[in-house]
C-alpha cells in the first residue's frame, strides 16, 4: 500500500553514507541516517517523542547533521532489514557488544525491574524472594528467548502464575509493550518484571503510584539484569562509530539530563564497561 | 448458483469453464487426474506429486532442454509450486505476492495477466522466516491463494479479476500466511503463520463462491474452539480427555500458544477426512510451559465439512527443538504383510517417517529417515518419542551435537510418491545444532540473553540428502547426498524419473528406481521451489520449476545476512554458509522439455 516507502528508502541509499562521516560533499548537507521503530515509547516514535529521537537530534545538531528516519518495527529481523541493508547508518540502542552491530561506547546502564503499585508495599528486590511464588506476576514474552528474570523463575518453577503480555503486542495500539505497565496499576498483575527504561516512563505516567525496584542480580544464575546501552552502526564502520563515540562524551551531562527527564532507572557503569560486554 | 452434487468424492458439476482452453479446466477430482494439468501444488489430494506423464522418461531425459523462461523480479525465495489449468500457467510469487498468468499457447509463454493484492508492506517486517508463499490452488474457476499479509484472495482465472478477498488474520499481532491452501468441496482450507511472535494457530474453511468464513478449528484452548467433539476418536491415550488444550499449559499460556497451521494439507475422499499439522509451540521458553502443551506439534483428521476433529496425534508433546508437525501427509494404499492398509505417510521434522492409519491414527511404524541423536525412537504403544534427555537444551549450558537440528530431519519442503515403484521420494536435510545460552538479542527496546543456535552439517560433511524410501520395508531404497539441505519439492513421473533441485543451483532428474542421475542444469538462482509437470496445447510434456534462493534456509542470500555471524537466521547461516559463493538471489520460471525430433 505504501510505495512511496520503497521509494523514500531507494533514494536514501543513493545518498552518501557520508554524510555524517565528514565529507560534506558536494551532495550538500551532512545527513544522519538513523532507522527506529515508529511506536515504542519511551524509545522512539514516528512523532519523535522518545528518548532516542532526542538524543539522535543532539547528535545531530553536535555533528552538524540533518536527522532523516528509516521508520521500522523493531522486532526480530530489525537490524538485518534496516541498518545491514543500507537504509541507514546508526540505531540509537543497542546492547553493548551487541552481535550483529559495531556498538559505539555504552551511554546508560539500567537493569530489570519489579514494577507494583505502592499501596500494595511489597518491597521487592530479589527473585528469590518467596513471595513471588503465590503474587501474580505479569512478564514480557519475546519469542522463543525471553528475558532474563523470565528464565530464571522458570527455573524456580514458577509458572502456574506468571502471565506472558507479548512485547509485540498489538501494533495498531499505541507503544504495545506499555501493556504490562498499565496492567499493574489497574491490579490485573500484582507485579510486573520489565526492562527498566520502559518501566520507569509507563509507572511515571500511570494513573496509580507505581514503585519501579531494579532486580538484584541472583548469585546462583549466569543470566544478567543489567545492561549497558550503545548506538549501534553497521560492523566495519569504524570512522562512524569513532565520530559517534567522541559526541557521546562530549553530550554526556546532557544526555544523563535527558535519560532523567524519562526517568529511565539507570546504574553506574562498571569501569571497564566502556570497553565492550553487557 | 447449482448446488453441489458429489458421488464418489468428486465434483460433477463443473462451474466454469476456462474459455478457450484446449483442454477445459473441469471439476477439481477430474483436473487433479487430468495429468496434462497441475491444478494443486501436490498435484493431487492424496499429495502424491505422480504424475502419470512418460513422454519425458529415464531413456530421454538426457535431451530435456530449457523450452522457454520468465523472470518474477523478486530476489526473496521462491517456495511455490507453478500451477497449470487449461492452457495458462499461474505463478504466485513471494511478498508482494503477485500473481502471473502465463499463456502457454504463445511462442515462450506470453504473461496473460497480472494480479497485485497489495499486501500491507509491514507484513515483511512480522514474518519470521523470509517472506516466503508456498502457492496457490485452482477450484471453481478460480486462482486461489493467501498473502503475508492475512488474506485469502480468488481471482478469476479467465480474467484476472478479483472475485473476493477475504481477511483471516492481524499482522499487527504476528500473523503471516504463506501456506499455499487445498480446496474440497466447496471450502478453501488455509491456515496461519507465526508461531514465533505469539500468535494462536488455526486452520479456517472459506465459501468458495464467496470466501466468507464456514469454520475455524484453533490449534490450542477449550475442545469448543478446536473443534473437538463426540466424533474426536484419539488412537492414543495420551491424546485423551477433555480441554487438553488447556490443561497442557500453564494457566492462560495457549492463547499465544503457537500450532500454527504452514504446511500442507491432504485429503482422502473415500473417508471424507483432512489430514495437516500444527507447528511447534511458543513464544514461550520450553521451561516456561511445561506440559505437553496440546495441540502444537500434532497431526489432526478432521470432517472438511464441519471442521470436527476424528481423531489426533501430538507427534512432540512439550517440543524442545522447534519440531513442528506440519509437514505433508501423503496417503497411500499399501499391502502390510498380505492385509491392505490404508496408511498416511508423514516424514516428520523430528527425523522419524511416520507410517499411519489413516481411518484410526494408530502408527504401524516410524523409523528414522534422517541422522538423529535428540530421539531415540518412537514407541508404537503410546506413540511417544524417547527423548535424549543429553540432547536436551539447558540454559546457560552448551548443548552440542542435537540432531536433527530446528528445521528438523526434514522441513515443509514436500515429497513425492510413485505408485509404479511404491517408493516415497524425500528432500530433506543433514544437519545438527550447537545450543547455548549467550547471545545477547534485542527486541522492542528490551535485551534479553537468546538460545544460541548453530547448525552444522551432520556427520559426513554434507547438508542435505534426497532418498528414496520404501515404506513396507521401512527403509532407504537409495540416497544421494547433496551440499546444502534439499529445500525444494520433489516430482516423480510415469517415465520414472525424479525431479529435484539444490540450493547450489541445480535441476537434477535421476532414476527412479536406482537414483543414478540422469540430466541435469544449472538454473540462474538456488532451487527451493516445486517442480512440476504438464502436457502442453501442442502435445509435448514440460517440466517447470521456479528458481530463486531464500526462505529459512537461504535467508543468508535473500536477505543478504552477514556469513561471519553463525547465529543469522535463527542459527542456520553457520549451515549454509559458503551459498553467497555458489548462488544469489532472483526468481525466475525455467520450462523444459524435450527436443522436436529431427524430420
Amino acid at each position: 500500500m505504501k510505495p512511496a516507502g520503497h521509494l523514500i528508502a531507494a533514494i536514501m541509499l543513493c545518498m552518501p553514507a557520508l554524510a555524517v562521516a565528514g565529507a560534506p560533499a558536494a551532495a550538500g548537507e551532512p545527513v544522519l541516517r538513523v532507522c527506529a521503530d515508529p511506536n515504542n515509547l519511551p524509545f522512539s516514535n514516528a512523532k519523535e517523542e522518545g528518548f532516542e529521537n532526542r538524543l539522535a537530534r543532539m547528535v545531530g545538531n553536535a555533528l552538524h547533521a540533518r536527522v532523516e528516519y528509516t521508520w521500522w518495527a523493531q522486532r526480530r529481523g530489525f537490524v538485518r532489514n534496516t541498518l545491514k541493508a543500507g537504509l541507514c547508518d546508526v540505531v540509537m540502542g543497542v546492547p553493548s557488544g551487541y552481535g550483529l552491530a559495531l556498538t559505539t561506547r555504552p551511554y546508560y546502564r539500567s537493569t530489570f525491574v519489579f514494577v507494583y503499585r505502592k499501596d500494595r508495599a511489597y518491597d521487592l528486590h530479589a527473585l528469590d524472594d518467596p513471595r513471588l511464588a503465590t503474587l501474580k506476576i505479569g512478564l514480557h514474552v519475546l519469542g522463543n528467548d525471553n528475558p532474563p528474570p523470565a528464565l530464571i523463575l522458570a527455573r524456580r518453577g514458577i509458572t502456574d502464575n506468571v502471565i506472558g503480555y507479548s512485547i509485540y503486542g498489538d501494533y495498531r495500539d499505541a507503544n504495545p509493550p506499555a501493556r504490562l505497565i498499565e496492567a499493574v496499576a489497574r491490579g490485573d498483575v500484582d507485579v510486573a518484571i520489565a526492562w527498566g527504561p520502559l518501566a520507569g516512563y509507563f509507572a511515571r505516567q500511570a494513573p496509580a503510584e507505581l514503585a519501579v525496584a531494579p532486580i538484584d542480580q541472583p548469585d546462583d544464575a549466569p543470566l544478567p539484569m543489567q545492561f549497558s546501552v550503545s548506538l549501534g552502526v553497521r560492523k566495519g564502520d569504524h570512522a562512524l562509530k569513532d565520530r559517534l563515540d567522541s559526541v557521546l562524551q562530549k553530550l554526556r551531562p546532557e544526555i544523563d539530563v535527558l535519560l532523567r527527564d524519562y526517568a529511565v532507572p539507570l546504574l553506574n557503569a562498571p569501569p571497564d564497561m566502556a570497553a565492550s560486554g553487557p | 448458483m447449482s448446488p453441489i452434487v458429489r458421488r464418489a468424492g468428486t465434483l460433477l458439476l463443473a462451474c466454469t469453464i476456462v474459455q478457450g482452453a484446449a483442454h477445459a479446466a473441469q471439476d477439481i477430482g477430474s483436473a487433479m487426474n487430468d495429468d496434462s494439468q497441475w491444478i494443486m501444488p501436490a498435484k493431487d489430494y492424496a499429495s502424491t506429486r505422480f504424475s502419470r506423464l512418460d513422454q519425458v522418461n529415464a531413456g530421454n531425459v538426457k535431451q530435456l532442454q530449457v523450452a522457454w523462461t520468465f523472470s518474477t523480479g523478486l530476489v526473496h525465495g521462491h517456495e511455490a509450486a507453478p500451477l497449470v489449468v487449461g492452457n495458462t500457467m499461474y505463478i504466485v510469487t513471494p511478498y508482494p505476492n503477485y500473481l502471473y498468468a502465463i499463456d502457454l499457447k504463445g511462442e515462450g509463454g506470453p504473461l496473460k495477466w497480472t494480479y497485485k493484492p497489495h499486501p500491507e508492506r509491514a507484513s515483511q517486517g512480522v514474518a519470521c522466516c523470509d517472506v516466503v508463499n508456498r502457492g496457490a490452488a485452482y477450484a471453481d474457476g478460480k486462482i486461489i491463494f493467501n498473502t503475508l499479509d492475512d488474506h485469502t484472495v480468488a481471482v478469476d482465472a479467465e480474467t484476472g479479476k478479483e472475485v473476493w478477498k477475504t481477511k483471516l488474520g492481524e499482522i499487527n499481532l504476528g500473523e503471516t500466511m504463506t501456506m499455499a491452501p487445498l480446496v474440497v468441496k466447496d471450502k478453501v482450507l488455509v491456515g496461519n503463520s507465526g508461531g514465533e511472535m505469539g500468535v494462536r494457530g488455526w486452520i479456517t474453511a472459506l465459501d468458495v463462491k464467496t470466501g466468507k468464513q464456514a469454520w475455524r478449528a484453533y490449534s490450542t484452548g477449550p475442545d469448543a474452539d478446536v473443534l473437538i467433539g463426540p466424533d474426536f476418536k484419539p488412537f492414543y491415550q495420551k491424546d485423551r480427555g477433555k480441554d487438553l488444550g488447556v490443561s497442557t499449559w500453564p494457566p492462560g499460556q495457549w492463547k499465544m500458544g503457537g500450532g500454527s497451521v504452514w504446511g500442507w494439507i491432504s485429503y482422502d475422499p473415500a473417508s471424507n477426512l483432512i489430514y495437516y499439522g500444527s507447528a511447534n509451540p511458543g513464544p514461550w521458553n520450553p521451561a516456561q510451559r511445561p506440559g505437553d502443551n496440546k495441540w502444537t506439534s500434532t497431526i489432526f483428521a478432521r470432517d472438511p465439512d464441519t471442521g470436527a476433529a476424528k481423531w489426533a496425534v501430538q507427534y512432540n508433546p512439550h517440543d524442545l527443538h522447534d519440531y513442528d508437525g506440519v509437514n505433508e501427509n501423503v496417503l497411500v494404499d499399501l499391502d502390510l504383510g498380505g492385509t491392505p492398509r490404508k496408511v498416511l505417510l508423514h516424514p516428520d521434522r523430528n527425523g522419524y517417517l511416520y507410517m499411519m492409519d489413516r481411518i484410526t491414527g494408530q502408527i504401524i511404524s516410524a523409523p528414522p529417515f534422517a541422522y538423529s541423536t535428540s530421539i531415540k525412537s518412537i514407541d508404537l504403544k503410546t506413540g511417544l518419542p524417547a527423548l535424549n534427555e543429553d540432547k536436551t537444551p539447558r540454559q546457560g549450558e552448551l548443548v552440542k551435537d542435537i540432531c536433527p537440528a530446528a528445521p528438523g530431519g526434514k522441513d515443509w519442503q514436500p515429497s513425492a510418491w510413485s505408485p509404479r515403484t511404491r517408493l516415497l521420494y524425500l528432500p530433506h536435510n543433514h544437519l545438527c545444532m550447537d545450543v547455548t545460552a549467550s547471545e545477547v538479542g534485542y527486541i522492542a527496546g528490551t535485551p534479553f540473553v537468546g538460545m544460541e543456535v548453530k547448525m552444522n552439517d551432520a556427520p559426513g560433511g554434507y547438508g542435505g540428502v534426497f532418498s528414496a524410501w520404501d515404506p513396507v520395508a521401512g527403509k532407504e531404497a537409495w540416497s544421494i547426498r547433496e551440499h546444502y539441505p534439499v529445500w525444494s519439492g520433489a516430482l516423480v513421473t510415469a517415465g520414472d524419473v525424479v525431479f529435484y533441485g539444490t540450493m547450489d543451483r541445480w535441476f537434477k532428474a535421476v532414476d527412479a528406481k536406482t537414483g543414478k542421475e540422469l540430466w541435469r542444469f544449472r538454473t540462474g538462482s538456488g532451487i527451493i521451489g516445486q517442480p512440476i509437470t504438464y502436457k502442453g496445447p501442442d502435445g509435448k510434456q514440460y517440466v517447470a520449476v521456479l528458481s530463486g534462493v531464500g526462505g529459512w534456509s537461504g535467508a543468508v542470500v535473500a536477505g543478504g545476512l552477514d556469513k561471519k555471524v553463525p547465529y543469522g537466521a535463527l542459527g542456520f547461516v553457520n549451515a549454509v554458509k559458503d551459498l553467497p559463493d555458489d548462488t544469489a538471489a532472483g526468481g525466475m520460471l525455467y520450462v523444459f522439455a524435450l527436443p522436436d525430433a529431427k524430420p
